[in-house]
């Protein structure tokens, strides 16, 4: 990588010479003379000034030269005191002129390095890269400048701000501009207070910092202005903080949307609660790293559509299970809805004790796609694709949920005979067979929601029982009457959780939850929306 | 008196004492005064084993109360053991003095750790063993009545009261694994030294925690029998059976309710606390939901709403994964919890002991009619 960035410079600082443009009106050649005429003296605090007045001398090839320095490549004539370099091609040039020398003198020697002199070439390389011709190097050496504040730079900072044409990159230098001014104390007074100004702008955490680190003697007027662009900055980083936290609140909430929203399905219909829900939600993961493993030996150059097959294929095996556990168990357990949850939860340790033993109980890696990772940034917000995306699937579910309900044969069974089985039964419905769709349907969808939670948490044995209390929770909260409980359950259960974690930590915030929820039930036993009719007391 | 009175009409009961009480003569007996090298010398470890039986067995029999015979099913009858468990924690931490890592006075060895100046207000008193006994029992009943008092007055029932009973336990689980909370972290309480003055490892105390825990057993039987033999047993019956009935003939549901878990709390809450000394430690592990969901399977295998089937369910699973869970069968043990969960409650709805009995009145005509009037009755609603 430093070796890449070299060669970009060397190229850079070629072309800049290739052509004859002059890079800098600034440019000093009598520092370079200078600078080389110390550094072939080699010894190394004479080398350290000479590297520092190479960068300020704002020669086009200065870059190339302190590179050739950190890789060995800057040689001396220690009989003539002249100094030369071998450019990333072997050829060897002239220190001064940048001219290639046809016959190189015989004895040349190396300059001697030293940490002192490398972290020296180092600084002077950021400064030096300022000029890149790459603004993306250019923003990078710039934020390098900001961190170590170096006055060194200083004049090719103000040469690069000259130069600069495109906006983005300008305010970067500005701000390392800023930051350096800021810190120097010799630097006069209009141009700190500017300095101030320009990091007051910028409102980031590295312009805090840099504003935190005035000596408690610098002038008052100057330590006034600091102090009140210090308290707008963290005003400004509170209103963001407070929107992250949000938007936490906000993507947790479809999370547990997602994990709960197979539950209350069958819940209504059945009167079950299936404690293995969290085994389906597991499966539905596990499916996913059997796909990618499958993927990642087969066909690895398609596995940013991994995702695609194991969707469906979550569903399918999860529902598939899941009809497998109502037509061998819960249908023998109708009406007693206590036994059916101790059944359940039998099943689930069976379950997870088979993926343990399969799989190995330690955390599986799954992968995330290509278009999934990263993040993008809105002001002071950082949002990760994946948890985006998350959102969307929960959104989609839920609509693809509530259309199944309203418009489809089976959605118009399964209200029928969540309002009243033995009249949905005298109707010809097959309430058997409704039940065992109802349930696997449920499942099914804990599948998906095993897809979608391998991208963001670990794939062990155990992943559905961290989140099978939540989402009991949810529907408790929520009720069973309609999807809207669930909807509402899931995003204030998510969003107290996150508004609550800043002030009174993880485990607190969800102790209060978990206390308010119990508190909730007195008011509203059956939560937020209750199923209405006559058949909900029995 | 009382005893007789309660036992008249209950061969199974009289059965279960006997066993229990001699359990707690001869069982000591048999590690303190046969010598070792005799077959029918207990080692310590059998010992230990058998005094934890006995603490599930109450644990079992208290939620086999509520369940059993007033429907309420509650998968949080573990926070109640184990805060149990934890009062007793908290007296034994103070006995250990000086003898401590740290050699604090006052202060237990985790919280000189955590850099604790002085001992939080609710350890006051814990060094004294009557206080220490009274909240073993007023803590977890406290918890009962409060929560029971807010979930019945509002009718939450079945499904909903077992969710919230597991929230339960899941939250006091998640505070007792913090540090700050002043109980020892997800470490907990151990290296116990003294129980009234006799040192905890010694033989004849541990034979002794055996005695009680299985004298214990037995007056927790007699409660409970004491509680449904009575009049307000059958009120409890009948909330199970048909409540909204019960409530229409008059009676006030939620208070006899309140009043069952709560007694079913404490019961567990001793179970807890006798627990305590003889596995040496108690830790936040103890809340996990899933202990408490096993509490029911306990109940379920050995016949729920028949006493002493709850007790023996206890014993038989937890014998069974004493057994499984040492060995090469050891990764299939959840297989096998799981499939009895399963099992159970399609084929073995009664349990054990309830099928025997089923057995026994089918065996025996004469009393065929009589047993038939008490089926229970199917709700109407």
């Amino acid at each position: 990588m430093g070796r890449l960035i070299r060669l970009l410079l060397l190229m850079g600082s070629l072309l800049a010479a290739g052509t004859g443009v002059p890079q800098q009106a600034a440019a000093a050649p009598e520092d370079l003379a200078a600078g080389l005429a110390l550094i072939a003296k080699d010894s190394f605090n004479d080398t350290i000034t000479g590297i520092d007045a190479i960068a300020r001398s704002g020669a086009p090839h200065s870059a190339a030269l302190v590179g050739a320095l950190q890789d060995r490549r800057l040689l001396i004539d220690t009989a003539n005191q002249k100094v030369f370099y071998r450019d990333a091609t072997g050829t060897v040039r002239d220190a001064q002129s940048n001219d290639v020398v046809a016959t190189p003198p015989a004895n040349l020697t190396a300059v001697r390095l030293n940490n002192r002199v490398r972290s020296a070439a180092s600084a002077a390389l950021g400064a030096l890269s300022l000029m890149n011709p790459d603004p993306a190097r250019r923003i990078q050496s710039a934020q390098a400048v900001m961190k170590s504040r170096d006055p060194a730079a200083l004049p090719v900072l103000e040469a690069a701000i000259a130069a600069e044409k495109l906006p983005n990159v300008r305010k970067e230098l500005q701000l390392a501009w800023a930051a350096v001014t800021f810190s120097k104390s010799d630097a006069p007074l209009d141009k700190r207070q500017e300095a101030v100004t320009l990091l007051r702008d910028a409102g980031t955490r590295d312009a805090v910092s840099v504003l935190r680190s005035l000596p408690a003697d610098a002038a008052a007027p100057l330590r006034e202005a600091t102090t009140s662009a210090i308290t707008s900055i963290e005003q400004r980083l509170a209103l963001w903080g407070y929107a992250q936290n949000i938007w936490y609140g906000i993507s947790l909430g479809p999370v547990l949307l997602i994990a709960a929203i197979g539950l209350p399905i069958p819940f209504g219909v059945i009167g079950v609660i299936n404690m293995a829900h969290g085994e389906m939600v597991m499966l539905g993961a596990y499916t996913t790293f059997v796909v990618q493993e499958f993927f990642r030996t087969s066909a690895p150059g398609l596995f940013d559509y991994s995702l695609a097959v194991a969707i469906p294929l979550a569903f399918l095996v999860a529902g598939g299970i899941g009809v497998g556990i109502e037509r061998g168990v819960i249908r023998h357990l109708y009406g007693r809805p206590l036994e059916t949850l101790l059944a359940t939860w039998g099943i689930s340790l069976i379950l997870q004790q088979a993926v343990r033993t399969t799989f190995g109980p330690t955390n599986r890696e799954v992968g995330t796609p290509q278009f999934m990772s990263g993040a993008m940034e809105i002001g002071g917000l950082v949002i990760t694709w994946n948890r985006l995306y998350i959102v969307i699937f929960a959104g989609l579910i839920f609509v693809g949920l509530l259309l199944a309900l309203r418009y489809t044969p089976l959605g118009l069974h399964m209200r029928a005979v969540t309002q009243n089985r033995r009249m949905a039964s005298s109707m010809g419905i097959r309430t058997g067979r409704v039940d065992a769709l109802t349930f696997g349907l449920g499942s099914g969808i804990a599948g998906l929601a095993g897809v979608a939670l391998s991208q963001i948490d670990n794939v062990s044995p155990n992943l559905g029982q961290s989140y099978i209390i939540d989402s009991f929770l949810v529907v408790v909260f929520g009720g069973v009457g309609n999807l809207w409980g669930t909807l509402v359950g899931a995003l204030s259960i998510g969003m107290a959780n996150k508004l609550l974690e800043p002030y009174a930590g993880a485990v607190l915030g969800k102790i209060i939850l978990l206390v308010a929820i119990i508190f909730f039930i007195q008011k509203r036993p059956r939560g937020l929306f209750a199923l209405k009719g006559r058949a909900v007391e029995a | 008196m009382i005893t007789r009175a309660l036992l008249t009409d209950d061969r199974t009961g009289k059965w279960f004492l006997a066993i229990v009480l001699g359990l707690a003569v001869v069982v000591p007996l048999l590690h303190l005064v046969v010598p070792p090298s005799s077959p029918f010398h207990i080692s310590t470890a059998t010992l230990a084993l058998l005094g934890k039986y006995l603490c599930f067995a109450l644990l079992a029999l208290s939620l086999d109360l509520v369940w059993g015979y007033c429907g309420i099913l509650s998968l949080g009858h573990g926070a109640f053991f184990a805060l149990g468990g934890y009062a007793m924690g908290m007296y034994l931490m103070r006995q250990i003095g000086t003898r401590g890592v740290y050699a604090h006075p006052v202060l237990p060895d985790f919280m000189v750790f955590l850099n604790w100046k002085e001992l939080p207000w609710y350890w006051y008193g814990f060094e004294n063993a009557w206080f220490a006994f009274l909240m073993v029992m007023a803590v977890p009943g406290l918890l009962a009545f409060v929560f029971g008092w807010f979930a019945f007055r509002s009718r939450v029932t079945g499904v909903y009261l077992s969710i919230i009973t597991q929230a339960l336990t899941y939250a006091l689980m998640l505070a007792f694994f913090r540090n700050d909370m002043g109980f020892g972290g997800n470490n907990g309480l151990t290296d116990f030294k003294d129980i009234l003055g006799f040192p905890v490892q010694a033989n004849a105390t541990r034979a002794a925690l055996f005695a009680a825990s299985a004298v214990a057993l037995a007056l927790g039987y007699l409660v409970a029998r004491a509680i449904v033999a009575s009049r307000l047993g059958k009120v409890l019956v009948s909330i199970r059976d048909a409540e909204s009935r019960t409530r229409f003939l008059g009676y006030r549901v939620e208070h006899y309710k309140t009043f069952v878990f709560t007694v079913s709390a404490i019961m567990a809450g001793i179970a807890g606390a006798l627990y305590v000394p003889q596995v040496g430690i108690i830790n936040p592990s103890e809340f996990t939901p899933a202990n408490s969901i096993e509490v029911v399977i306990w109940v379920a295998v050995g016949g729920r709403g028949t006493l002493a089937g709850a007790a023996l369910g206890a014993v038989l699973v937890n014998f069974a994964k004493t057994t499984f869970t040492t060995g090469f069968l050891a990764p299939y043990w959840l297989f096998m919890l799981g499939a009895l969960f399963v099992l159970v409650t399609i084929w073995l709805p009664k349990g054990i002991l309830g099928t025997l009995y089923d057995f026994w009145a089918r065996r025996r005509p004469a009393e065929k009619s009589a047993a038939k009037s008490e089926t229970v009755p199917q709700p109407a609603e």
